[in-house]
């Protein structure tokens, strides 16, 4: 357990540099999305799992669609979108 | 133009005359006559060039970044600034985290008399048989009701934001229709057929069982509100505004704000002032016990469920 516990913080680290230095806006949300599930199963490991469901459907849910959304508007989603309409 | 002068007196002005041998136009009070022959602009090739070639070198001037020597100088440093305030505040955060007390230490603070009190007597006070939501919904009680009211505020501002008013409503609706249509996606509408009353049911279920298993009001709240933002997503807003729309939600919110004001000031103040309540709070275990944590848990369940969803519809098209 200590060793998955050490897996997850390292893959917390890597998520939280990896969204401040990739190009596509994209790209970083889905990586903050992901940053979000990481924490709720840490959540969970740590014996607190209020905050883990909460974390599951407000960080890596609501939040992240919340972001698509604005990208959407301010039309910064990428080229391929720009293709179909 | 008005008369309130009569026509002599406007003749005789001297201001009026002063302009007319200004301009040199005619005056509709006085007819046609022109005074003095208008120039025609020709512009001095010579004074032309030479402001065309200032403008071009102090344009060139200020923005030569190469030999702009301050430009440089800010560039530089700023660079090295922005580097240093990083790593000094990684170090202050990762030596402020050295010296926190471990997750199992006996000895750290957190473990006083009121995490003691909570622990042992909790269940006997507060009926839950979880002890995270009876903490939070009756000791902290008033503490959750500011963040319930922190989420109306927020959704209304929001709304002032973003709410479109009627006329440009129906405006932007002509221009980009297409754009609320859901496209017909086999893939994301069966799973959201086969997802939704999954999701519905499963936050039901967290907002019911609060004071039992883990969840509560504000975790069973945003799932509910995720599904909802799914289902939107998969069928569009014309399915969604038959069981949902703003009529339904204004009457949730404020309804469940004002349940959850009304039970939580009478906890208050017969709390405040050693009145004993007459909530019963039932057996621990039991789906019906625990006092006022049941109706509060729902109350902030419906809060946090429209809030989420009040923010998708708001941020989508602007309106609920």
């Amino acid at each position: 357990m200590q060793i998955f516990q050490m897996i997850l913080l390292g893959f917390l680290v890597v998520c939280a540099i990896s969204v401040s230095f990739s190009k596509k806006l994209l790209n970083s949300i889905l990586i903050f999305m992901s940053y979000s599930l990481v924490m709720s199963i840490i959540w969970v490991l740590l014996e607190s799992p209020d905050l883990a469901i909460t974390e599951a459907a407000v960080g890596a849910g609501v939040t992240s669609i919340l972001f698509f959304i604005t990208l959407k508007k301010i039309e910064a989603l990428g080229e391929e979108e720009d293709k179909d309409e | 133009m008005s008369r309130k002068i009569s026509e002599e007196q406007y003749k005789r002005n001297l201001s009026v005359r002063f302009k007319k041998w200004i301009s040199g136009e005619t005056d509709p009070y006085l007819g046609n006559m022109e005074i003095t022959p208008k120039k025609e602009y020709a512009p001095d090739e010579k004074i032309l060039r030479k402001h065309m070639a200032d403008q071009t070198r102090i344009i060139s001037r200020t923005y030569d970044m190469e030999h702009n020597r301050v430009y440089r100088f800010f560039n530089w440093f700023y660079r090295k600034a922005a580097f240093l305030c990083c790593i000094v505040l990684i170090a202050i955060l990762i030596l402020t985290v050295s010296y926190l007390p471990k997750t199992t230490d006996p000895g750290s603070p957190g473990n006083n008399e009121v995490a003691e009190r909570y622990i042992t007597q909790g269940m006997q006070e507060t009926g839950a048989v979880n002890a995270v939501t009876g903490m939070i919904l009756t000791y902290r009680a008033f503490d959750t009701f500011g963040e319930t009211n922190v989420l109306f505020v927020a959704t209304c501002c929001v709304m002032i934001l973003l709410m479109l008013e009627e006329g440009t409503k129906k405006k932007a609706e002509d221009e980009n229709d297409a754009r609320y249509e859901p496209k017909k996606d086999v893939i994301l509408q069966t799973i959201a057929g086969v997802l939704c009353p999954i999701i519905f049911i499963f936050g039901i279920y967290v907002i019911l069982n609060g004071h039992l298993s883990p969840g509560g009001g504000f975790s069973g709240g945003a799932i509910m509100g995720a599904g909802m933002i799914l289902y939107v997503s998969a069928f569009g807003f014309k399915k969604t505004q038959k069981f949902f729309n703003e009529e339904v939600y204004k009457v949730a919110k404020i309804s469940a704000l004002c349940v959850y004001g009304l039970i939580g000031s009478y906890y208050y103040i017969t709390g405040a002032n050693g009145i004993e309540n007459h909530i019963p709070l039932g057996i621990p275990g039991h789906i019906l016990s625990s006092g006022i944590i049941l109706p509060i848990n729902i109350a902030v369940g419906l809060e946090v469920a429209c809030t989420m969803y009040a923010f998708y519809a708001l941020f989508r098209k602007g309106g609920l």
